[in-house]
């Protein structure tokens, strides 16, 4: 086929867990300075195929080739012996020590007793030379950003002499500017004749960065593809096993009254500096507002001050006309308003409660009768929203913790609906999740806006506003800086988001 | 912005504190552990018996049959079995302030608080019902008994509801306030009854005790001798508050809010729930099952409450214990109440022969039991927290093979 020499092979891996096969007979095959992308849906098997390679399970069945030889990895240690490396979405740095340091950790140069730091020092210094990975090898890792963090990551792996490195969703944590470093950094290993395998989710990425893509589904391998003449599209159904619509089919808006209206709003976030600086906004019914913006420019403030989480110090928030200003949570939800909260472990769920008992989280004050909730009620109430929104391993018994993200997600989402709120406050509904779910929750939305819901959509994705919003209004520092239309450039969108607009209308 | 790397492994969500992480990991459920536990803390105390001299195995048999619950047996004798009947009435007369206390405790877990106040709850309600008890002498008796009982209760959800509010408006840790509290509830009550007290006995004036309760306000004895010091219908409280427990957590909205608090007041809080008004009403709740107990134990046997039983008296700390082994459940507490009265009962300078084993040392054997059974139900919280961290440095510790 090819002429590359292959740096690893892995042939009919099968892991059961139980009754449940994680992995059902898949063939994996790392050419030598490739980058080969793993793709997958939650679930599919990607992290698992891969513990398997780091010798964090052991294949029931199936065997591993390292450059041609028969392997059995039992550990991860000794998987670092054999010249794997492996960077995990959570970092395992050492916050308090400086770059050196981590890297060189449990191998460090010595002077008898004593870290040699300097040779430490010197030693990270030619690798990030070698590989053009930047970093201050004496800065403390708390200091230093997530993107350089990943990169001692990367560097720790390096200096243990690693030349089949797998990275485990490592764009997950980085903004759209590191992970062009990223790419930068892998392309210059790749050409050092380090093999790369990349698991992520992200379609565009992939594309992006791969030479070659394995998809998984349900622990099996759909196929291997260049990513030479793949797309998006193509790539989204060997995923699901089916079309993605991508470009979603939007009757044109037929806006109504303004439902949600902000004015004049300014919001202190956690520090007590001010966040939102003198907002306003407005919303019509039936149709969607997309809120662009950098992350940390006061969305997650704005966000939590409409839905009564946290107390304006100035302005007004007006639902369908209500005046709900200081009301709390209780006040926005009983104007109308629903919430699709940006975190769904630490807000949208309680994920030690059944679902039965998280679909009551909003409106469980309304189902008590003289004061006690009937568990069984609560299950009835249940099971029909898990079986409109397709809540797979939804049991109204089960716990949310056992669900997969994009199930939680739909959990979500199916509350927030149900309660039938005339306001839908999405705030980055899709994060961390793969493109089927993705699809269902921007289906849903649109589906609010056809019943002539006014929506509020808070993403990070540019994509995704696009693909959804009426009118994309562009938040820097607090403050509404820009208005456009969703087939605005990206570039426009773009200067709008950094503050460069207000400068350039200045200048003019 | 959260930082992965800094932010460690937490691993349960909502696990701010170690109290709600505590709590996390006993309401897994189960019979399986705690029934392990105790076997090992029981295990650990006979290799202490064993090294005193005295055989374990007798020792065991003469402390439960000195709890009385061998009544049970249908083959003793009738001479033992009046024998074990005064001494069941014993155990469940403890039985009874244990349910309460540890109930006090498992709400508050459940609620993601640690309530170590049970002492000073149970202290406040004691002081009160022994007020009320001896004063207004001419009233009914089930309409006194009934005023003692919710003044008590009050005045120990009053007691807790101090810590709530304290952590509700300055977020101050409900473990540091609620110990604070118990020194002061028990100084307090020391102060009203030694000599020259307020509350001192107006008769005996020589003596650091309270009045006597008046002879209606005592809880009638429905099983023994009432000058046997007999089993009280205080005993049914106990039992009808661990179903009020069951129901109010279980089944009521206060209930649903409070495990929404302990799981995740973050999502609590998104549901419309107030955290800090439930932390008040959570301790609230708390200091009334402690004041009740201590309400029912001066109603149904003391009558009277001296400035060392108040001192001495370690009920409430007990409560931790019962809670713990009960894994904050209804049924748990009732059963681990049970054991530890009958531990306590059992080991009595009273009940255990001398011969087989030394009660003075007897009492200690239930002190270490406590202590193991605490130690083996924190233990998992150990074991995962040193488990997180190998976790986290066994990347960084494993080192090339060969590549050296």
């Amino acid at each position: 086929m090819s002429a590359t020499p292959l740096a690893l092979e892995l042939e009919g891996v099968t892991k059961r867990f139980g009754a449940l096969v994680a992995n059902d007979r898949v063939d994996f095959d790392l050419r030598r300075g490739e980058v080969h992308a793993l793709l997958g849906e939650n679930g599919a098997g990607k992290s698992t195929l891969m513990n398997v390679l780091y010798g964090l399970h052991q294949p029931d069945e199936g065997e591993i080739r390292l450059r041609g030889e028969r392997v059995t990895i039992h550990s991860p240690r000794q998987a670092i012996g054999l010249r794997i490396g492996m960077v995990h979405q959570h970092f395992m740095l050492i916050p308090v020590m400086t770059v050196a340091e981590n890297v060189v950790l449990a191998s460090e140069p010595r002077k008898g007793a004593l870290l040699d730091v300097t040779a430490a020092e010197r030693r990270v210094r030619e690798l990030s030379e070698r590989f053009g990975l930047a970093v201050d090898p004496r800065a403390r890792v708390e200091d230093v950003g997530v993107g350089q963090q990943q990169r001692v990551e990367i560097l720790r792996v390096l200096h243990r002499g690693a030349d089949v490195l797998i990275l485990d969703e490592p764009t997950a944590v980085l903004t759209a500017q590191e992970t062009a470093e990223l790419f930068k950094v892998l392309r210059s290993l790749t050409a050092e004749g380090v093999s790369v395998i990349f698991i992520s989710h992200k379609l565009r990425e992939v594309l992006e960065i791969a030479d070659r893509v394995t998809v998984l589904r349900r622990g099996k391998k759909v196929g291997t593809v260049d990513t030479e003449g793949a797309t998006e599209a193509s790539l989204a159904k060997l995923m699901v096993g089916r079309d993605v619509l991508f470009r979603l089919d939007k009757e044109a808006g037929r806006a109504g009254d303004p439902l949600l209206a902000v004015e004049d709003l300014e919001v202190l976030d956690e520090r007590e500096l001010p966040a939102v600086r003198g907002l306003s906004l407005e919303v019509r019914g039936g149709e969607i507002v997309g809120l662009a913006g950098v992350d940390g420019n006061g969305q997650s403030e704005l966000v939590e001050a409409i839905a009564g989480l946290r107390e304006p110090v100035a302005g007004r928030i007006r639902v369908a006309g209500r005046d709900i200003t200081g009301t709390g949570v209780r006040g926005a939800l009983a104007a109308g308003l629903g919430h699709i909260a940006e975190d769904r472990h630490r807000r949208g769920l309680v994920l030690d409660f059944t679902l039965a008992e998280n679909l009551a989280l909003r409106g469980y004050k309304r189902e008590a009768r003289f004061g006690l909730l009937s568990p069984k009620r609560m299950k009835e109430r249940a099971r029909p929203l898990l079986e409109e929104y397709d809540v797979r391993g939804g049991r109204p018994d089960a716990t949310a913790s056992s669900l997969s993200g994009g199930n939680q997600q739909k959990c979500v989402i199916a509350r927030e609906i149900a309660e039938e709120p005339k306001v839908l406050l999405a705030a980055q509904p899709t994060r961390g999740l793969d493109v089927g779910a993705i699809e269902f929750v921007h289906r849903r939305l649109l589906e609010q806006r056809a019943a002539g819901r006014a929506v509020l959509l808070v993403s990070l994705e540019l994509e995704e506003i696009r693909a959804l919003a009426d009118r994309v209004l562009v938040i820097y520092d607090g403050r509404i800086v820009a208005e456009l239309p969703p087939d605005a450039s990206d570039e426009e969108i773009g200067v709008a988001m950094t503050g460069g607009r207000r400068a350039a209308a200045g200048a003019a | 912005m959260t930082n992965p790397a800094l932010s460690g492994g937490g691993e349960g969500p909502g696990s701010t504190t170690v109290a709600s992480r505590l709590s996390g990991y006993l309401r897994g459920g189960g019979l399986i552990i705690p029934l392990v536990t105790v076997l090992v803390a029981f295990f650990v105390a006979g290799l202490v018996i064993a090294a005193t001299g005295a055989d374990p195995f007798e020792t065991y048999t003469a402390i439960f049959n000195g709890s009385g619950l061998n009544w049970f047996f249908p083959w003793i004798s009738a001479e033992d079995r009046t024998l074990a009947a005064l001494n069941l009435q014993q155990t469940l007369l403890l039985t009874t302030p244990l349910i309460l206390v540890g109930l006090a405790v498992a709400f508050a877990f459940r609620a993601g608080l640690f309530n170590i106040g049970g002492q000073g709850q149970y202290t406040v309600g004691t002081v009160v019902a022994v007020w009320v008890g001896s004063s207004f002498s001419g009233m009914p008796g089930l309409l006194h008994i009934v005023l003692a009982v919710v003044l008590a209760s009050l005045a120990g959800a009053f007691w807790a509801g101090i810590a709530g509010y304290l952590k509700a408006t300055t977020g101050a840790n409900e473990v540091i306030t609620t110990i604070m509290l118990n020194y002061t509830a028990i100084w307090i009550g020391v102060y009203l009854f030694s000599l020259g007290g307020p509350l001192q006995n107006d008769a005996q004036r020589s003596i650091p005790v309270s009045n006597d309760i008046v002879e209606s306000a005592r809880l009638p004895v429905f099983w023994g001798d009432p000058e046997l010091q007999g089993l009280h219908v205080g005993f049914f409280v106990a039992v009808a508050a661990l179903l009020v427990f069951w129901v109010l957590l279980n089944r009521s909205v206060t209930g649903y809010e409070v495990r929404a608090v302990g799981f995740n007041p973050d999502a609590a809080e998104y549901g419309g729930i107030s955290v800090a008004r439930n932390y008040i009403k959570v301790m609230a709740v708390c200091g009334a099952f402690a004041g009740l107990a201590g309400a029912l134990d001066i109603l149904g046997w003391q009558f009277r409450l001296a400035t060392n039983d108040i001192q001495t008296n370690e009920y409430g700390f007990l409560g931790i214990a019962v809670a713990l082994l009960g894994r904050n459940t209804a049924i748990g507490t009732a059963a681990s109440a049970l054991l530890f009265a009958a531990l306590l009962n059992g080991t009595s300078v009273r009940n255990l022969d001398p011969a087989v084993f030394d009660p003075q040392l007897a009492t200690n054997l239930t002190t270490i039991i406590q202590g193991l059974v605490v130690l083996f139900v924190s233990a998992p919280v150990l074991v995962t927290l040193v488990w997180g961290l190998r976790r986290r440095l066994r990347i960084g510790r494993s080192k090339p093979a060969e590549a050296g």
